[in-house]
């Protein structure tokens, strides 16, 4: 099993943090307009899931999935939103992501009077905590394949 | 052998006088730094909503509460879950309006007035509004937008202090460019 990547937005549509541990194909795009792309592509996802919807909605948009990789998506009622690819086995990992949201982004960003909130997370303390984090999940595999 | 320790379990709790020091000790500085109680009493609410900006995150992280269906249960939620996490006390909710746009917080043990007078002079000073600013800014971080008043004060001889709280509109999300 593994991670690929991470995304954080906020809920502008500023990209927070963007962080990478296995990704095998560049998208072919700068990263200004990758980071737009997925931004765009989750807002429109969420709203079309959100109408079509045939009972009322839990949750709503949670993940999509392809034949190689799985997009999970979490969004707090503040507007935060994290996107994590990992690959396809692995199950629904919200209570990982609201983890990370609690512990690590509540704790080395919002907690931080020197963050600011609205720019792409500049604090060290922040990414080493994340990326601790990350590798320490089950699914995150220990050695490379 | 286990290990004895005189320390509290929760290195977050922070003394409760050490807290309302802390806020009476900022309050004064503000008043000897501008002198007039309505430029306080803004800078107050200013601080009260940047506080509320990040402390709603934190709320949010720590209760688990998914979003409310309607205006009473926000104000239930403030009231039992809000201010008993962040001030240990859980105000009442009452006066709700025919319209049920507005609704009054009624607070008896005000953690930041323990052991506080208002001095000869400052009679216009809303002590306790950085609550009304922070209300403003964590609501308005879930979309709210509301407008929070000091409506009866307990430094100012009043039985309890209640703000009211009303409704003024749904903010809605910024919709990426290009997208309809």
């Amino acid at each position: 099993m593994t991670i690929h990547n991470l995304y954080i937005f906020d809920k502008k549509g500023t990209c927070l943090y963007y962080g990478e541990w296995h990704r095998k194909k560049r998208s072919g795009i700068s990263k200004d307009e990758e980071l737009k792309l997925m931004y765009g592509m989750l807002f429109s996802i969420k709203s079309f899931a959100n109408r079509i919807s045939p009972t009322d909605l839990k949750e709503g948009f949670t993940s999509f999935r392809t034949n190689n990789y799985k997009c999970h998506f979490y969004e707090t009622p503040s507007g935060l939103k994290f996107v994590m690819n990992t690959d396809v086995p692995v199950g629904n990992i919200k209570d990982d992501l609201h983890q990370l949201y609690s512990s690590i982004y509540v704790e080395y960003v919002v907690k931080n009077p020197m963050c600011d909130m609205d720019k792409t997370v500049q604090s060290e303390l922040f990414k080493n905590k994340l990326d601790e984090y990350v590798r320490s999940l089950a699914y995150f595999p220990l050695s490379k394949s | 052998m286990s290990r004895q320790t005189a320390r509290p379990t929760d290195s977050r709790k922070v003394s409760a006088e050490l807290f309302t020091l802390t806020y009476g000790a900022l309050v004064s500085q503000l008043l000897k730094d501008y002198e007039n109680d309505d430029d306080v009493n803004k800078q107050l609410e200013k601080i009260g909503y940047n506080i509320g900006i990040r402390a709603i995150e934190d709320f949010l992280a720590r209760s688990n509460v998914t979003r409310c269906n309607d205006f009473r249960e926000t104000a239930d939620v403030i009231s039992k879950i809000a201010f008993k996490m962040f001030l240990g006390i859980s105000p009442a909710v009452t006066n709700w309006s025919p319209a049920g746009d507005e609704f009054s917080l009624l607070i008896e043990n005000n953690p930041l007035t323990d052991f506080v007078e208002l001095p000869e002079g400052h009679n216009k000073l809303n002590y306790s509004c950085v609550l009304c600013g922070a209300l403003k800014g964590a609501l308005e971080m879930v979309q709210l937008e509301v407008d929070v008043k000091i409506v009866q004060d307990q430094l100012k001889g009043d039985n309890v202090t209640e703000l009211r709280v009303k409704f003024i509109k749904r903010l809605e999300d910024a919709i990426p460019a290009g997208e309809d």
